[in-house]
């Protein structure tokens, strides 16, 4: 962990007895009460104490909701319903976890995001970074098996269709795809077999993904947050403790959050959700229009995009795992996009190609959408794979300020825009 | 003084018997829990019951000429189609040339058979097609079983998800599906009845 003098004092005789056993307040208080955060850290950096609030609803509201729902193939769909309309606050516990998993996604994203525009994959926070992309791996397989519970039309064949990914396999080594499939669906078709052991690892995998969380916090508290300016820490002045300064921060974009949260819960809970996946689940019927949950539109859009099927389930992977080598991708000197007069430019239509990707991939596979939906793969791709290492050479960075602390308080070290020092209030 | 000589001398001659018996452990260890995971990986392939709902007969004499019925083997959907002779003329004229996949993909045949409409259904019935109504691409079912559902540019059948274009042997046309409809093993019992599985 990162090494800063810890103001920790334990005052009462059991705190003092505990610490000279086992000094978890300790380590709290210098991980998260005087822990040094840059002095310049913007809304964006409160997207991980949003995550972390966020994994907490998940794992709270759906340990309620296993304790109404039956996994099995004849009741999981009426299991549903009654938890929606007999079981005391079960609506509420459902809409909380359905929209929650949409509220998740919408703050990894925003988190990814201010990763990417800041350059906080770069040494030395790589390992950080991938950590990250694990996460996000795994919060789609969670997200993914905890779609196929309710066991509607849309349910079921998102489960089909996701797990016939593999079953590409196939062209590479015939017959070991349809294996694996045949293996993960626990027969020769998704029946109710495959929605209980998705289940049980729906139930698992969130725990998985706690343990990755602190893995991540620790790897950020060795190497220390980044912020809008790219720089490190090198002085007290270009810090605050953790506390006050970061958690009121955090505490105050959460309240905001919640709002837009607790908004689709009471108002709208299903305006994420689709109409067929109130259709209880028919092996022998498709729906005429499938489309996952919104959080998976772009990369369904990529595999759709490629008319060959291994190659489209490969394109769709390397959509992610591409994240993994980011940190070698990029050439630049500069983290933060701040300074990056060109790349910058780049960003946003990368960030416009996602978007794109995802409004694409809602739409049906045909005309139009498709040549477009190439267009934006072809760019995500090359986004990453040219873009990054060529522009990270040729561009000439804009300069960048001494210090974190000049950033802000410009050359004199009083703060910009202001002449003196506020004076104590009067009343 | 004479230990760390020794301690020395042994890094630098290289592999010791030490060296060998961690190895050796780490290497019978290993194998060990290897073994020990099997159980764990296998309880999720189909199980017992699961492979014994292996047949389905069916009744075909209620199926008229142009049409079709839909029926479960193994929890999947399986196609009967009655089909006319302007249909299996339009197949039976398709040179194996023009086809994306020309294996038969008929399990009743080696994998090397070439895809011909003869390949694809039984002698002497060849008005009978009988397919697992699955894509090959991502396993949806496709349309074309009802008169009124679109049957794609080939007359056979019409994936939605992912818009794969199959024709009226089942073989894919159009589309990014990878392969031919899939011909499950079947036998007929009598002109009317047969038994799939």
């Amino acid at each position: 962990m990162a090494t800063h003098e810890s103001t920790y004092r334990p005052t009462s005789s059991i705190g003092k007895w505990m610490d000279a056993r086992l000094p978890v307040a300790r380590m709290m208080h210098a991980q998260f009460v005087d822990f040094p955060t840059p002095r310049n850290i913007n809304y964006l950096w409160t997207t991980g104490g949003l995550l972390s609030f966020f994994l907490g609803v998940q794992i709270v509201t759906g340990i309620v909701l296993a304790m109404h729902f039956a996994p099995t193939a004849a009741d999981a769909f009426n299991s549903v319903e009654h938890i929606r309309r007999d079981v005391n606050y079960g609506w509420l516990m459902r809409n909380l976890h359905a929209v929650g998993a949409s509220m998740f996604f919408l703050a990894v994203y925003i988190h990814i995001g201010r990763g990417l525009y800041y350059g906080s994959y770069k040494a030395p926070r790589e390992v950080l970074w991938i950590i990250g992309v694990v996460i996000l791996l795994l919060m789609m397989a969670t997200a993914f098996m905890g779609y196929s519970l309710p066991w509607g039309q849309m349910s079921f064949w998102a489960v089909t269709v996701i797990t016939n990914l593999f079953s590409s396999v196939d062209s590479i080594i015939p017959g070991l795809g349809t294996r694996i499939v045949q293996w993960l669906w626990g027969g020769y078709s998704v029946s109710g077999t495959t929605l209980t052991r998705f289940y049980s690892l729906h139930y698992l995998l969130p725990f998985v993904i706690a343990g990755a969380v602190g893995l991540h916090i620790w790897a950020l508290h060795v190497a220390g947050q980044n912020n809008p300016t790219g720089l490190e820490i090198k002085t007290a002045s270009d810090s605050v403790p953790m506390t006050p300064y970061a958690v009121m921060k955090d505490g105050f974009a959460l309240a905001v959050f919640v709002l837009l949260f607790a908004w689709f819960v009471f108002y709208v809970p299903d305006y994420l959700g689709h109409p067929d996946n109130y259709v209880e689940a028919n092996p022998l019927s498709t729906p005429p229009h499938i489309v996952p949950e919104w959080y998976f539109l772009p990369y369904y859009a990529i595999l759709r995009a490629i008319p060959n099927k291994l190659l489209g389930v490969i394109a769709m992977f390397s959509s992610i795992l591409l994240l993994v080598f980011i940190p070698w991708l990029d050439t630049s000197r500069v983290r933060s996009a701040k300074y990056r007069p060109v790349y910058k430019w780049f960003f946003w239509l990368f960030i416009i190609s996602v978007v794109a990707l995802g409004y694409l991939g809602s739409k049906p596979p045909e005309g139009a959408y498709v040549l477009w939906a190439r267009i934006f793969t072809v760019y995500y791709f090359l986004h990453f794979l040219v873009i990054m290492p060529i522009v990270g050479v040729t561009e000439n960075p804009l300069p960048l300020p001494r210090s974190i602390a000049e950033s802000v308080l410009g050359k004199s070290g009083q703060p910009v825009g202001v002449g003196a020092p506020a004076a104590p209030e009067r009343r | 003084m004479q230990r760390e000589a020794d301690l020395a001398s042994h890094t630098a001659e290289g592999p010791s018997r030490r060296d060998f018996i961690v190895i050796a452990a780490q290497a019978f260890a290993g194998v060990g829990a290897a073994l020990a995971l099997w159980p764990f990986i296998h309880q999720m392939n189909p199980d017992a019951s699961t492979q014994a709902l292996a047949s389905t007969e069916v009744d075909l004499s209620p199926v008229k000429e142009g049409q079709a019925i839909t029926v479960v083997w193994r929890g999947k959907p399986v196609f009967i189609r009655n089909r006319t002779p302007e249909e299996i003329k339009k197949a039976a004229e398709v040179k194996i040339s023009e086809l994306s996949d020309t294996s038969a993909r008929n399990d009743d045949l080696p994998e090397k058979a070439p895809a011909t409409d003869l390949n694809r259904t039984k002698k002497g019935h060849e008005n009978w097609l009988v397919l697992v109504g699955i894509c090959t691409h991502l396993g949806c079912i496709p349309k074309g079983q009802s008169l009124s559902d679109s049957r794609g540019d080939f007359g056979g059948w019409f994936c939605p998800c992912h818009g794969s274009h199959y024709d009226t042997a089942g073989r894919i046309r159009k589309g990014p599906a990878p392969r031919n409809l899939e011909v499950p093993p079947y036998a007929f019992m009598s002109d009317t009845k047969i038994k799939i599985g």
